[in-house]
């Protein structure tokens, strides 16, 4: 599964994109977040507000309770501020 | 149309391109986006836009096509900028060509609205205390919630 961080979510796990292989039963978005927390203190720290987090599987919005799947396409960001 | 690009923008000639050769268009609605030289009471030397480019071009083409179901509309246009912008910069232009003015208006505003909420760039301000990402604002989704559909056939 490739993950890929955006904006202050890039500056505080250090990492821009990676490739994971999460253990079975991270099946949800819900669950690979928690999964991540789990990975050390600045993923703690990047992860602590889920409220300020927004995730696209795929380049579509995901919610917590969408299926991800090892081909799938992970982005982490904050919400967004263009325009 | 879409378009996300660095590079910097002519709204005159980007306009007269939009709406050439159709002559069905009666009024065109267009934003301009610029880069402020003040934010939150901190002045600001620059800005970096970042995205999530394929993502963004998903998101803004999705968008378009939204409004072109919603309303009448003959042509539009987003064009968005990434990368560094100073005071004064153009960041963002969306047009919307109909046969009357209404339907440009309202799908002018919509675009940008949604555009605010929806396509993925991030803000990241160069103020006097340093770099500072920006906080996305409730004043924008309280914007894009006015064009939510409700009811039963609403789309999301």
């Amino acid at each position: 599964m490739k993950l890929l961080y955006f904006a202050w979510l890039k500056t505080k796990t250090g990492l821009a994109e990676e490739n994971v292989t999460p253990p079975a039963g991270v099946a949800t978005v819900g669950q690979l977040l928690s999964w991540l927390e789990g990975r050390g203190p600045n993923f703690a720290d990047a992860l602590s507000d889920r409220g300020a987090i927004r995730v696209a599987v795929n380049q579509a919005y995901a919610k917590p309770g969408d299926p991800i799947g090892p081909d799938d396409e992970v982005a982490l960001f904050p919400p967004v501020t263009g325009g | 149309m879409i378009r996300v690009q660095q590079e910097d923008f002519d709204v005159g000639k980007e306009l007269a391109k939009l709406t050439e050769g159709n002559q069905a268009i009666g009024g065109v609605a267009v934003f301009v986006g610029l880069v402020r030289d003040m934010a939150g009471g901190s002045g600001i030397s620059a800005m970096t836009l970042e995205h999530y480019p394929a993502m963004t071009e998903k998101m803004l083409s999705e968008i378009e096509e939204e409004a072109k179901q919603r309303w009448p509309l003959e042509a539009s246009l987003v064009i968005h900028r990434y990368g560094r912008l100073e005071p004064g910069d153009q960041i963002v232009m969306v047009a919307a060509a109909s046969a009357h003015r209404q339907a440009a208006f309202e799908a002018c505003e919509f675009l940008m609205d949604w555009l605010k909420t929806k396509a993925p760039f991030w803000k990241l301000e160069e103020t006097d205390q340093g770099a500072q990402w920006v906080d996305a604002r409730d004043s924008d989704d309280a914007a894009a919630a006015r064009w939510v559909k409700r009811g039963p056939d609403a789309a999301e």
